[in-house]
């Protein structure tokens, strides 16, 4: 029970976290590339950028006195999400915009994506400096134990209170894009541009509109993604810039374009990575018993190990590539 | 005064123009047909229209108002509304939200137009929540002119409807663009098969290199021989 | 007995999926004609034209290149056998002079190769100035020469199209196949690229295989002329017996379709 137990609290939980994160992250991804068609690789950095809008939101609360039930990184994600949605548009306003006016190829998109990241990244560390920071000077994480002895297990099933509100708000946002491109005209005229951008035009769609809703969207969720990463870990200007591979990886595992894909793909992603670097001795602890005499399974038997963890999903990106390169969804991969 | 008037049109992608002066005047009643060699710029006519390329001289009427250079976003709450050869549905998307795409710069109720779309082609309320790539050519064909009815247009203007189509939804598309015709929206569209789309033509209009080479009724094209033999230059 | 026919095509059939492109078709180019291959959307002369271009293998039939059997080659083989296709874009590189694309269209120099240009200088040397020169004789024919330092990417569409004619020449092809050289070029340069193709076919004496949709061009310099429908041969002339025959006209004016 102990092992399951052990299972749950490293794998599942910590798969999740890291799943919610990857999948929002690669959700913006998906729709920047269906509707403007290039790699924004630079929405790492937007992350980033998201938790720092939220982290300076938070410390500012803190500073005034107010004291919230909920960890302030989570009370003042709305007002967060909607200056990085800000932030978004006017990084595309200011550096994407006039590059496809200019009829630039999607090529020239991702290399000035590129440097929009540098950018950032400088930025950053001119205004917080290289350090890292966390978002709980003041506060402390809540950690509810759930007691398993009823099922014989002698710990208990622990998550943090972030953690807690980090499914729900996932869960939250990914119904809501679902009725968002579901149901909402604009969003499906969303789709109907990732899907034809031509005839999308023809039909009279504004898609100088669509693009400023893409862009409104993929900040917001980059901001969550970003802030649930920093309360996860920490904040540090390179935070996300690390965690762009395994995102590109689920949006396109996913298949590009594919919003439902890059969540499955993010999900994925993550738990395939945690599942890697886990160690199973401590899992599979039982079967020495079985064993004949003198074999036993090793102290350490994980896949890779930790530092390797950006491999896999380097390994899956690979795969996929080769096996079925328009990702589990069929996406737009041209 | 008519629904649309192209007073010697000049345009083209930017390098040499490939419309050289068209001139064209559809009223609401009328089914306009475009029909011409390789080349003449047929096709070119119904984008420069609907803005798809630079029109660099002579004017678009359309209401009384100069459209030329207009894009599709204004146009089609105008009344305009173009259904292209090629790709012209979304594969991705079901019937039913084919259908309100072409409805998107509506703000008012387009259920009904939906149901006179449905009443139109029977088959697509069938499948309306089948996705639009999983239908056949015919039936794509008709997504693709449901889509452009639905904004209500007064001008319905078609590139090859009838291209790639078994003969038996040719005929049933035909149909259908003569049964919207009668309902009092306007048609110009530009086919291949020059006899077979002028026989049924109220205005005929035979282009060659990007200018007007013969003007008619349709049945009057189809007899006059040197109409026949323009589409062999000279 | 290199026959008077320099491209013989014999009853070559493609078909696509459940469509027939080609059907059992056979047509022939004459040494020294230009002749031009014509028809309604869809009568399989595009298709027809890359099969001789060795672009698409045929299912049956075979192409004869000048007496021999050249069925399956690869466009890059029938270069070297003399048969030159250009393209409907013009291809250059942009990044060099008209003059330099020119020059890099005879394959194999020896300078190209390290060892002889640092061991052999001379031979490359020498066989560059050949090269060179040929390549200023072209220009010169072309009457290209005030371009000829101009990067070959500031060219104008049409000057293109003429630099694509030159490197034909660079090589000395036995039959140059023209696919579409009339699409976006203007109604001056047109007329300058249709007297230069006359030029190279009367007096350096060219054989021209001509796919075209601007009857006009066609009419200007093919005779004959092969008309294509439904993937088959249907005719065979000059241009003005071609336009005389009903059977073409009602071929590009349409039928009416029928309901089975």
């Amino acid at each position: 029970m102990d092992e399951l137990i052990f299972f749950i609290n490293r794998v599942l939980i910590s798969g999740t976290v890291l799943g919610s994160i990857y999948a929002l992250g690669a959700v913006g991804v998906t729709l920047i590339f269906g509707i403007l068609r290039f790699a924004h690789f630079a929405h790492g950095d937007m992350m980033t950028m998201g938790a720092f809008v939220a982290f300076v939101l938070a410390a500012a609360m803190t500073a005034m006195g107010i004291v919230t039930p909920l960890p302030a990184g989570f009370v003042v994600l709305p007002l967060a999400m909607i200056i990085t949605a800000v932030l978004a548009l006017g990084l595309d306003k200011g550096f994407y915009a006039p590059l496809r006016q200019r009829g630039a190829k999607p090529v020239t998109l991702l290399i000035a994506s590129i440097g929009v990241t540098l950018m950032i990244q400088g930025l950053t560390r001119l205004i917080f400096g290289s350090g890292t920071r966390t978002f709980f000077d003041t506060e402390s994480k809540d950690i509810f134990r759930i007691d398993m002895s009823w099922a014989g297990g002698s710990r208990p099933i622990s998550i943090t209170e972030p953690q807690v509100i980090m499914f729900i708000v996932t869960a939250l946002i990914v119904v809501a894009l679902h009725l968002f491109l579901t149901r909402s005209r604009l969003g499906k005229a969303m789709r109907a541009m990732a899907d034809n951008a031509a005839l999308a035009q023809v039909s009279g769609i504004n898609t100088a509109l669509v693009v400023r809703v893409t862009w409104v969207i993929a900040g917001a969720l980059a901001c969550v993604a970003g802030t649930m990463l920093a309360l996860d870990v920490a904040l540090m200007p390179d935070l996300a810039f690390n965690i762009v591979l395994p995102i590109f990886a689920a949006a396109i595992v996913g298949g590009l374009g594919h919003a439902y894909g890059a969540i499955v793909g993010g999900f994925l992603i993550a738990f395939a990575e945690t599942m890697a670097v886990f160690n199973w001795t401590a899992v599979l602890r039982p079967i020495n018993g079985l064993l004949p005499e003198g074999m036993a399974l090793p102290a350490n038997l994980a896949l890779v190990p930790t530092e390797y963890k950006l491999t896999v999903a380097f390994v899956i990106l690979v795969i996929t590539l080769l096996v079925r390169p328009t990702g589990i969804f069929k996406g737009a991969s041209t | 005064m008519p629904l649309i008037e192209l007073k010697h049109v000049v345009g083209g992608y930017g390098g040499a123009p490939i419309l050289n002066g068209v001139d064209m005047a559809i009223e609401a009643s009328d089914i306009g047909v475009i029909v011409g060699p390789n080349g003449a710029g047929k096709s070119t006519t119904l984008k420069a229209i609907f803005g798809l390329l630079r029109v660099t001289g002579g004017t678009i009427e359309f209401g009384g108002e100069n459209i030329a250079n207009s894009l599709p976003d204004k146009l089609v709450p105008k009344g305009l509304s173009f259904v292209p050869q090629e790709k012209n549905v979304f594969t991705s998307m079901t019937v039913e939200e084919n259908l309100e795409m072409g409805a998107f710069t509506r703000t008012d109720d387009f259920r009904p137009t939906m149901d006179w779309v449905y009443s139109m082609f029977p088959v697509l309320a069938e499948k309306r929540r089948q996705p639009a790539g999983e239908l056949s050519g015919g039936q794509r064909q008709m997504v693709a002119m449901g889509r452009a009815l639905m904004s209500k247009p007064k001008l319905l203007m078609l590139d090859e409807p009838s291209a790639g189509l078994s003969p038996r939804y040719v005929i049933e598309i035909f149909e259908t663009i003569v049964r919207v015709n009668k309902e009092g929206v306007g048609i110009l569209m530009v086919e291949q098969n020059a006899r077979q789309a002028l026989a049924f033509a109220s205005k005929g209009f035979v282009l060659a290199q990007g200018q007007n080479r013969f003007t008619g009724t349709g049945p009057e094209l189809i007899a006059d021989p040197e109409v026949a033999k323009s589409f062999l230059g000279g | 007995m290199p026959s008077d026919l320099v491209i013989d095509v014999r009853n070559v059939s493609k078909r696509f999926g459940g469509l027939t492109a080609v059907n059992n078709c056979s047509l022939s180019v004459r040494r020294g004609s230009v002749t031009g291959l014509i028809g309604p959307n869809g009568a399989g002369k595009s298709t027809l034209f890359n099969m001789v271009a060795g672009n698409i293998v045929p299912d049956t039939g075979s192409v004869i290149f000048d007496g021999e059997d050249v069925t399956g080659l690869k466009p890059h083989q029938l270069f070297r056998t003399g048969m030159l296709r250009t393209f409907q874009i013009a291809h250059e590189f942009s990044n060099m002079t008209a003059l330099e694309n020119l020059m890099m269209v005879p394959g194999d120099q020896p300078g190209e190769h390290l060892v002889n240009a640092w061991f052999r200088p001379g031979l490359a040397r020498s066989r560059e100035t050949e090269v060179r020169k040929k390549a200023l004789d072209v220009i010169d024919f072309l009457k290209l020469g005030h371009v000829r330092n101009e990067l070959a990417g500031n060219l104008s569409g049409g000057q293109k199209k003429l630099l694509e004619l030159g490197r034909t020449m660079m090589v000395d092809a036995k039959v140059v196949l023209l696919d579409e050289v009339a699409a976006g070029v203007n109604k001056t340069l047109l007329n300058d690229l249709a007297s230069n193709i006359e030029r190279m076919n009367t007096e350096l004496g060219y054989t021209f295989f001509v796919i075209e949709h601007d009857m006009d061009l066609i009419a200007r310099l093919c005779d004959p002329v092969i008309v294509m429908a439904q993937g088959e041969k249907i005719a065979e002339g000059p241009m003005a017996e071609i336009r005389a025959n009903p059977a073409i006209v009602e071929a590009y004016f349409g039928t009416p379709v029928e309901v089975a």
